[in-house]
C-alpha cells in the first residue's frame, strides 16, 4: 500500500516523543550515523518530566533529579537528530515493502514520512481518577499543576488541596513548599493494607536510590502542609466550579474550602499509537494497566516497531532513559550499524538496574478499587459524560465488552478517544460481567489517534 | 485567580475574546487563560457543563479553544504568540444553512 502516497520525507528511524526515552534513543541512533526524526507535541524537548529544563527552570524548586535532565536535552540538541516540535503523530501504518508510513500534523498541516523503523516513546498519562465532581473547573491533575509550575511558574488559586496516591503528590507538595506556594492539605488515599502487600518487595526498593529520596520527600511534604492519611472517600463540590472538597478519613467526614483540587493516582502508559499500529497489549494486574508486548530491548511483534520508556510500562524517568538508550542501540544494529555487543550488554544492565525497587512502588501506591471503579452516578467518560452506572447497566444487559459499550453509550467516542475512560470502562465491565480485565480487553483504538481535520487527511491522499 | 511566582523574561500581547492580555513568551494558551482569571472556557456538547484545563498535557481535550479562527485547538499544547486571537465559549456545534 501507499507506494503512490505523497510522502514528503523519509528517515531511518522516526521517534515519537522527546522525553527521556526518545531523546536517549535519538542520541544513540545519531551517533551510529542514522537519520533520525523525533516528533513531539511540545514546543521544546524534555517530555513531561524535563519540561522547560533547558530554559532554566530552577533546581532550587524542582530538585537535582529534574536538573539532571539538562545534559540529556543538550546531548539531544547536539546529536544531529532532527526534531519536529509541536508536532502530533496521528497514524503509523506498515508498508508492504517493510518500514512505515507515519502521518504528522503540525500547525494544522499534515504530512507523511516514510520511516524504516519507528520507536514509540510517548510516555505516560495520569491514571483516570473518577470521583464525584472531577469534571468541575478547578479540579486538575497533579501532573497538570506541575506542568504549569515548570512552564509558567504558575500557582493555582488558593486554597489548594492535593489528593490521591503516589510519589508525585509528595513531590509536588515539596516543590510548592520550596516555591512558597501554600497547600491547605494533602489527602493521602493510599490504602493502608497496601503496605503489607508491598513488604515482600521492600528489599529491592531499599537497594534503590529511591528509598532515601522518598523518605525525604514525604518528610518535606509533611512539614509544609497538613498531611491526612487513610482517606477512603473523596468528593469535589461546587456550583459551576470547585468550591469544596469533602473527604472521609478514618471514618470521619470533613469538608475543606478549595479553589484547586489536584488529583493523582499514578500514571499509566499512553497506548493509543501502539494499539492503532497493531501491537498486541496485555493487562498487567501488578500495575493495573494495559501494556504493549515487547522484548527486553523494546522490539514489538510488529516488525520494525519498538517501544521504550513509560509508554511500554511505567518505570520512571531513569528507567525510560536506559530503555531509550537500549532501544536506540538495538534499532541501530537492525539498521546495519556495526554492532557493539559490549554497548548493548551495558545498556541492558543499566536498564535492569533502573527497574530495581519498582515492584515495591507499584504495590505500595496501588490505587483503591473504589477510586478506579466508582459509584453509579459518577461520570467516567468526561467527553460524552457517561456514568459508571450506564456502563454497568450495559454490561448487565449483555454488552460483551468496551467496544459494544462504546457503541451504545458513546463512552470513548469523544475527542480524547478513550484516553480518560478506557481503563475505567474495561475494569467496570470486567467486574460487572465477572470476567478478568485481561479477557474483557481495551476498547479498539484506530488511527487517526488524535483529531485531525478533513482537509489535513485530504492533503495526505495520493497526488494524481 | 492563578498567579505567577516568577515573572517571564519577555511578554507577548494577544487577545482573549477581543480583550487584550499579556502573557509570557513560552506560556501556553491555557496558562494565559488562567492568568487572565478564567477557570472555565468551554461547554460540553452533551450537557453544556463548563470545562477548563484538566490534564494539561494534550490527552483529555477539555481545554479546547478557537485560535486565530481555527476551532478545537488544545489550549494546553499551544504556545502563545504575538497578536494571537483566542476565542472561548465553544459548545455544541450548530450548522447554519448557507444564505
Amino acid at each position: 500500500m501507499s507506494e503512490d502516497r505523497a510522502t514528503t520525507d523519509s528517515c531511518d528511524c522516526l521517534i515519537v516523543g522527546a522525553g527521556p526515552a526518545g531523546m536517549a534513543a535519538a542520541v544513540e541512533l545519531a551517533r551510529a550515523g542514522r537519520d533520525v526524526l523525533v516528533a513531539d507535541e511540545n514546543p521544546a524537548p524534555g517530555g513531561q518530566i524535563y519540561r522547560n529544563v533547558a530554559a532554566g527552570a530552577p533546581a532550587s524548586i524542582f530538585g537535582a533529579e529534574y536538573v539532571a535532565g539538562r545534559p540529556l536535552v543538550e546531548a539531544f540538541a547536539a546529536s544531529g537528530a532532527r526534531h519536529a516540535a509541536a508536532t502530533t503523530v496521528f497514524l503509523i501504518e506498515r508498508r508492504d515493502d517493510g518500514g512505515f508510513d507515519v502521518a504528522l500534523s503540525h500547525a494544522g498541516a499534515a504530512r507523511l514520512v516514510r520511516a524504516k523503523t519507528v520507536l514509540i516513546a510517548t510516555g505516560a498519562l495520569e491514571r483516570p481518577f473518577p470521583i464525584p465532581g472531577w469534571t468541575l473547573p478547578g479540579v486538575i491533575t497533579a501532573g497538570a499543576a506541575q506542568t504549569l509550575l515548570k512552564q509558567s511558574a504558575l500557582a493555582p488559586d488558593a486554597p489548594v488541596v492535593l489528593a490521591g496516591t503516589g510519589p508525585l503528590l509528595f513531590l509536588l507538595a515539596a516543590q510548592y513548599a520550596r516555591a512558597g506556594i501554600s497547600v491547605a492539605a494533602l489527602l493521602d488515599a493510599t490504602p493502608k493494607r497496601n503496605f503489607r502487600g508491598a513488604l515482600g518487595k521492600l528489599p529491592g526498593f531499599l537497594a534503590s536510590d529511591n528509598f532515601a529520596k522518598g523518605l525525604r520527600l514525604i518528610g518535606e511534604a509533611a512539614r509544609s502542609t497538613r498531611l491526612v492519611r487513610g482517606v477512603t472517600a473523596l468528593v469535589a463540590e461546587g456550583e459551576g466550579r470547585l468550591e469544596r472538597v469533602r473527604f472521609v478519613a478514618h471514618g470521619r467526614e470533613e469538608t475543606l474550602e478549595a479553589r484547586a483540587l489536584l488529583l493523582h493516582q499514578g500514571v499509566v502508559p499512553q497506548i493509543h499509537l501502539a494499539m492503532s499500529a497493531g501491537v498486541p497489549h496485555r493487562w498487567s494486574e501488578a500495575r493495573l494497566a494495559f501494556e504493549p508486548e515487547r522484548d527486553g530491548d523494546g522490539a514489538t511483534p510488529v516488525d520494525g516497531l519498538f517501544i521504550a520508556g513509560d509508554s511500554g510500562a511505567i518505570a520512571g524517568a531513569e528507567a525510560a532513559r536506559a530503555a531509550g538508550r537500549l532501544a536506540g542501540l538495538a534499532i541501530a544494529a537492525r539498521l546495519g550499524a556495526r554492532a557493539e555487543a559490549s554497548a548493548l550488554d551495558a545498556a541492558r544492565a543499566a536498564h535492569a538496574k533502573a527497574l530495581r525497587g519498582r515492584a515495591f512502588v507499584d504495590a505500595l501506591f496501588r490505587p483503591a478499587d473504589h477510586f478506579r471503579k466508582p459509584a453509579d452516578d459518577v461520570i467516567v467518560c468526561r467527553c460524552e459524560e457517561v456514568t459508571a452506572g450506564a456502563i454497568r447497566d450495559l454490561a448487565q444487559r449483555g454488552a460483551q465488552g468496551p467496544n459494544q459499550a462504546k457503541a451504545f453509550s458513546r463512552a470513548g467516542m469523544g475527542p480524547c478517544q478513550g484516553r480518560l475512560c478506557g481503563l475505567t470502562v474495561a475494569e467496570l465491565m470486567a467486574e460487572a460481567r465477572g470476567e478478568s480485565v485481561a479477557a474483557i480487553g481495551h476498547m479498539n483504538i484506530r488511527a487517526p489517534v488524535k483529531p485531525v481535520t478533513v482537509a489535513e487527511l485530504a492533503a495526505l491522499a495520493r497526488q494524481d | 485567580m492563578a498567579r505567577r511566582i516568577a515573572q517571564p523574561a519577555r511578554m507577548v500581547a494577544l487577545t482573549i475574546d477581543d480583550a487584550r492580555v499579556e502573557a509570557g513568551e513560552g506560556d501556553t494558551v491555557a496558562a494565559a487563560l488562567m492568568l487572565a482569571g478564567l477557570d472555565r472556557w468551554r461547554a460540553t456538547p452533551t450537557s453544556g457543563a463548563p470545562r477548563g484545563l484538566y490534564c494539561g498535557m494534550g490527552v483529555c481535550f477539555d481545554c479546547l479553544v478557537t485560535i486565530d479562527g481555527i476551532a478545537s485547538r488544545q489550549a494546553c499544547l499551544t504556545p502563545v504568540a504575538e497578536g494571537m486571537r483566542v476565542e472561548t465559549g465553544a459548545g455544541k456545534r450548530r450548522l447554519e444553512p448557507k444564505r
